[in-house]
């Protein structure tokens, strides 16, 4: 069964125009800056927010393990005793006890898309599937995009293309649009900073380009990481010798909005030393990357 | 921006709001000598020819476009007929923190000696008070209600293009024409009629004397400069030359004042100082709430302006130039000032003209023409205090147009604010226009709609439904005043079902607004009686016809609003107590009054309760069936309460949904409310979500609000928040036009934005020095962030930030 964990109506910035982006839950990669802690694991979690607890206790009343107790951090989870039954999520009144994925509700998905047809027709929209990464649901995601084509949305999926070449071609014989995310140009260093080298990626870039599916390339911009101007030059080298140009190469600057959601798991913010490179900087890889997507 | 705009705009904003004495001085002296020698219509018509006779005239440094209420820009007169302000008034006037105005010593004695004596048992506001009975005057004091016309004058109008094809002195002729044709022989109210046609006569005279006033005070300012350049007093040939400039622009002012509004204007500039002209006559006069209007602005200066390109007599900058004088003159004139419960339900210096740009013509073509364009580039220019602007999006106006106003709306200044002309000609139609009034119809105010230059279209007061449901839940006793309001059909705890309560809530609905539209009925006869508008009555469709005054049936429609507030707090509880009392039976009824009674006191352990209604509870804004229908439903049985009532004027109330500041004044006199939020906290506005209850995103408020039948109402309110990071690229711009697009698809009337990020706003609280001149959107207009008390900022910030777009 695939799991989701978020399904944001109103997406803006996932594709063209206004659209409805279904987050799958499960990612292959472990990028170091990752924004959605999580969709990693394929499994569900629970998550808590002692910002919004009100430590009435109700979830320690309610849960049947005894895995839960309170603590001057708030309410801490043994996870050897839990056992995912959800009677705490159930039991706390303002939702600092949250359940992190559920099953993908196909009718339920497409019933919603529908409700949004019209700002989708206003606005050139349509559903995104993202993640974690959607190709590691190949089955439920390729049903999706099947029925989503019949009724006539537009459909875009955000994917790392992480997967086999097999998957790719059968997914994109049924995409409108891939958002493609090219995190490091050089596979060892890829691999250090995502845990997978890149050479699999590369190759479904360049087959999704012969295939002739309109795709966007994008790049998460990570100060001591891939913020280089060698990477983005070679990033650049590399889009340019592809059969068909990206529509559109856009650079996504490092943000720490993620950062609470690993407190919420349950974990502890790893010291990085990450950070947002300036706007001076962000403009030069803008035009490095502008004349390789022009060259083709 | 020119130099001169530059220097304008400054003077304007920094000039310090004031109170000027001098048309009390004037029509205290006028009353003395003159009352009970003619009919009342002459002599308010009369009174004003000696207002437009003896006043101050102010031409300013720089100005191309001339005229002034007061002696000087932001001196507001005072209106002793309708309310003289007490010794006392005026200290509070100039001495309290938000929206101060300023008044010497010297002037507070005069008023005290020359004109309080003489009003004193005169005036409107006490002839009201004196007869509204006690259960009234109990409910208005709790705050279930408020009253427009206790302090202002009705007004709540815009104009059509006449005044672009008829002068004052072709107004006097088709007066004078009704005059002659009176029959004393076989119409009962020829008298009557004579009397308001004389008055209208009257008022046509003393503005065209008003005008004439200008042109010698230009004439006279050009002969001193003349001289002075003459006699060789000045050494820099470049001052020479701007002032030899000057003289010219004075000669031309004085040309243009000696022909308008005495005649039709013929150049761009005649047009707009006709408008100025009449603007400044409405509102010396009276005044009226919303000031005046000038409606479709754009629509009637484009022909004057495609005319003077062609032959080559104006530039697209001068155009633009006089355009942007104009909106500083209208930013000169702040609201009339307020005190009491009417300063609550409206805390602002902003006095509601809000210019249509865009939109249709009468025969439903797209309006858009390259003035509307000039236009949204004044604003983003000039961007002060007022006029209010709003861009009118139909299914034929271009996206072209549509995307230069979002970019405007993303600069975060609160307007324009955005209307569907396909929704409100509905709307129009629906009260029963005929179809080309209700497209020359637009809105004014807030969001209130109406067909411009024929109908007087007057706001009575707020309602506030939380606080009937309150008084409901306490069998009609009001918990704050211990007083008994409302009627007594039970206990909250006594309710065995959910519709028992409902049917409870609506009987207290319709208790309240027969009892509000009684004293409004009476009010507006007092109106009709004692102050009618004469010069008003000139300009609006067909008082001169009928022979009757603006108050009093003249215009061609005639309606009354009471607009409703809190429809989203209110649907909140209903739903909440529809689900956890009635369905679920999660909480007894007796457990949620006392937590209600407590405040959802943390101590007595009711936080609980109250995370698990508001994290629990079908709210609207979120597109959800269950809430939804019950806004729905709550949004018909107001209408049905309210519409249809006959006014006195032989046509009949109709439902609106505005808040202007009063959801602030409202949640304060309000306890806490089922839906979670606390006592005194705002209640939510228009027809907006509660703060922060919609958790879908914008597209899901506007389906949710896409299923109210706004087109049965009298105009609609939705505010939304914005984060600037939403809107950065054009491809936002793009996305937000989209939205824009689809709500008024699903049939809304109107939607505004406020484009500010929670930390300036904060910020702007700690340092308000820093942040003088945020604009921020309260409901249906701009104000300055901080010129809004405490409540009314708390109530911005508090409301759902967009951040996905």
């Amino acid at each position: 069964m695939s799991l989701i964990f978020d399904i944001k109506i109103f997406a803006v910035h996932d594709g063209p125009g206004i659209r409805v982006s279904i987050f799958f839950k499960g990612c292959p990669l472990r990028c170091a800056w990752c924004h959605n802690p999580e969709s990693r694991s394929a499994l569900p979690q629970k998550m808590y927010s002692k910002k919004k607890c009100i430590g009435c206790l109700s979830c320690i009343e309610a849960c049947p393990e005894n895995a839960l107790q309170m603590t001057p951090d708030g309410i801490v989870t043994d996870c050897l005793k839990c056992i995912l039954c959800g009677a705490c999520v159930k039991a706390c009144p303002s939702k600092a006890m949250e359940m992190c994925g559920r099953p993908l509700d196909e009718e339920a998905v497409l019933k919603l898309l529908e409700g949004e047809r019209l700002f989708f027709e206003q606005s050139g929209g349509g559903v995104t599937f993202s993640g974690g990464e959607p190709l590691s649901h190949p089955e439920a995601l390729l049903s999706l995009l099947k029925k989503c084509g019949d009724a006539g949305f537009h459909r875009t999926v955000d994917t790392s293309l992480f997967a086999s070449a097999e998957i790719v071609k059968s997914i994109a014989a049924e995409t409108d649009l891939f958002l493609i995310d090219i995190k490091h140009i050089d596979s060892s260093l890829h691999k250090k900073f995502t845990g997978v080298p890149n050479e699999l990626i590369l190759s479904n870039i360049r087959l999704v380009a012969q295939m002739g599916v309109p795709y966007w390339i994008r790049i998460p911009l990570i100060g001591n990481a891939n913020a280089t101007e060698k990477n983005i030059s070679a990033t650049a080298q590399f889009i340019g010798t592809l059969k068909t140009a990206p529509q559109k190469i856009e650079l996504l600057p490092y943000h720490k909005i993620g950062d609470h959601k690993i407190e919420k798991l349950g974990g502890k913010i790893a010291a990085n030393d990450f950070y947002t490179p300036d706007e001076k900087t962000i403009e030069n890889y803008n035009k490095i990357l502008l004349s390789a997507q022009l060259s083709l | 921006m020119t130099p001169r705009i530059d220097r304008l705009r400054k003077e304007s904003y920094e000039a310090v709001p004031s109170l000027s004495i001098e048309r009390a001085l004037i029509e205290t002296a006028f009353y003395k000598n003159n009352y009970g020698k003619y009919p009342i219509p002459v002599l308010r018509a009369m009174n004003f020819y000696e207002i437009c006779k003896k006043k101050t005239i102010y031409i300013g440094e720089d100005e191309l476009i001339v005229g002034e209420r007061g002696p000087k820009p932001k001196a507001v007169s005072t209106f002793p007929e309708l309310t003289c302000h007490s010794v006392e008034d005026l200290q509070v006037l100039k001495s309290r923190t938000l929206q101060p105005y300023y008044i010497s010593d010297e002037d507070i004695e005069q008023y005290r000696t020359e004109v309080i004596p003489y009003w004193e048992g005169r005036t409107q506001r006490e002839r009201i008070f004196s007869h509204v009975p006690k259960e009234w005057k109990e409910a208005y004091e709790s705050g279930v209600f408020t009253e427009f016309m206790e302090q202002r004058a009705p007004g709540h109008t815009a104009l059509d293009g006449k005044i672009y094809t008829t002068g004052m002195l072709d107004f006097k002729r088709k007066i004078q024409k009704h005059l002659a044709s009176l029959d004393f022989l076989n119409d009962p109210e020829a008298t009557d009629k004579q009397e308001e046609l004389t008055g209208m006569a009257i008022s046509c005279d003393a503005v065209i004397l008003f005008a004439e006033r200008h042109a010698e005070l230009a004439d006279e300012m050009a002969d001193d400069l003349e001289k002075e350049l003459a006699d060789n007093m000045f050494d820099s040939e470049s001052e020479i030359d701007r002032l030899t400039q000057r003289v010219a622009e004075l000669r031309n002012i004085a040309k243009t004042c000696r022909w308008v509004p005495a005649h039709a204007p013929r150049t761009f500039q005649e047009a707009i100082q006709m408008y100025w002209f009449v603007h400044l006559g409405t509102i010396t006069e009276l005044n009226g709430w919303d000031a005046m209007n000038p409606g479709h602005f754009d629509l009637h200066l484009a022909p004057f302006y495609d005319k003077e390109i062609a032959e080559g007599t104006l530039t697209r900058d001068h155009a633009k130039e006089l355009m942007s004088c104009f909106f500083i003159k209208v930013n000169n004139q702040p609201a009339p000032p307020k005190v009491g419960i009417t300063a609550k339900e409206s805390g602002t210096y902003n006095d509601f003209t809000n210019i249509n740009i865009g939109g249709i013509k009468s025969d439903g073509t797209d309006g858009v023409s390259e003035v509307s364009y000039l236009m949204l580039e004044v604003i983003n220019e000039v961007h002060l205090l007022q006029p209010g602007t709003s861009i009118h999006i139909s299914k034929v106006t271009p996206d072209k147009f549509l995307i230069a106003g979002a970019k405007i709306i993303r600069k975060g200044f609160g307007y324009p604010s955005v209307f569907s002309p396909d929704t409100y000609v509905r709307e129009l139609v629906n009260q029963g226009k005929s179809l080309e009034d209700a497209r020359e119809g637009g809105c004014s105010g807030c969001i209130e709609v109406g067909a411009f230059g024929k109908e007087a279209y007057l706001l009575t007061g707020y309602l506030n439904t939380a606080k009937i449901l309150e008084l409901t839940l306490n069998n009609g006793l009001d918990p704050l005043s211990g007083k008994q309001l409302g009627l007594k059909l039970g206990k909250a705890e006594d309710f065995e079902t959910y519709e028992g309560l409902y049917e409870a809530f609506k009987k207290n609905i319709a208790y309240f607004t027969d009892m509000k539209m009684r004293v409004n009925n009476y009010i507006d006869s007092m109106f009709a009686k004692y102050a009618p508008a004469t010069f008003l009555s000139v300009l609006i469709d067909d008082c001169i016809a009928k022979g009757r005054d603006y108050y009093n049936c003249g215009p061609r429609y005639n309606t009354s609003y009471i607009q409703c507030t809190g429809l989203g707090t209110t649907t909140d509880s209903l739903s909440a107590l529809k689900k956890h009392v009635f369905d679920d039976k999660t909480f007894s009824m007796s457990k949620i009054m006392e937590a209600l009674k407590s405040n959802f006191s943390q101590d007595k352990g009711y936080e609980k309760l109250r995370q698990y209604i508001i994290n629990n509870t079908p709210f609207f804004g979120n597109d959800d069936k269950e809430a939804d229908d019950i806004a729905v439903r709550l949004f018909n049985d107001l209408r049905d309460a309210i519409e249809g009532k006959p006014n006195i004027k032989g046509e009949c109330y109709h439902l609106n949904m505005l808040s202007t500041t009063c959801h602030v004044y409202f949640g304060k006199i309000t306890g806490a409310t089922p839906n979670g939020r606390f006592a005194n906290k705002p209640v939510s506005d228009g027809t907006s979500p509660s703060h922060g209850a919609d958790t879908n995103g914008p597209s899901a408020v506007v389906k949710s609000l896409g299923k109210l039948a706004q087109d049965k109402s009298g105009g609609t309110l939705l505010n939304i928040r914005m984060l600037p990071s939403m809107l950065k690229t054009d491809d936002d711009i793009n996305k937000l036009g989209a939205l824009i697009r689809t709500y008024f698809m699903l049939g809304g009337h109107h939607i505004q934005f406020n484009v500010v990020d929670t930390k300036t706003l904060l910020d702007a609280q700690k340092h308000p020095e820093d942040y003088r001149d945020l604009l921020v959107r309260v409901a249906g207009y701009s104000d300055y962030f901080n010129d809004m008390n405490a409540d009314l900022q708390y109530d911005v910030i508090m409301r759902t930030a967009n951040e996905s777009f």
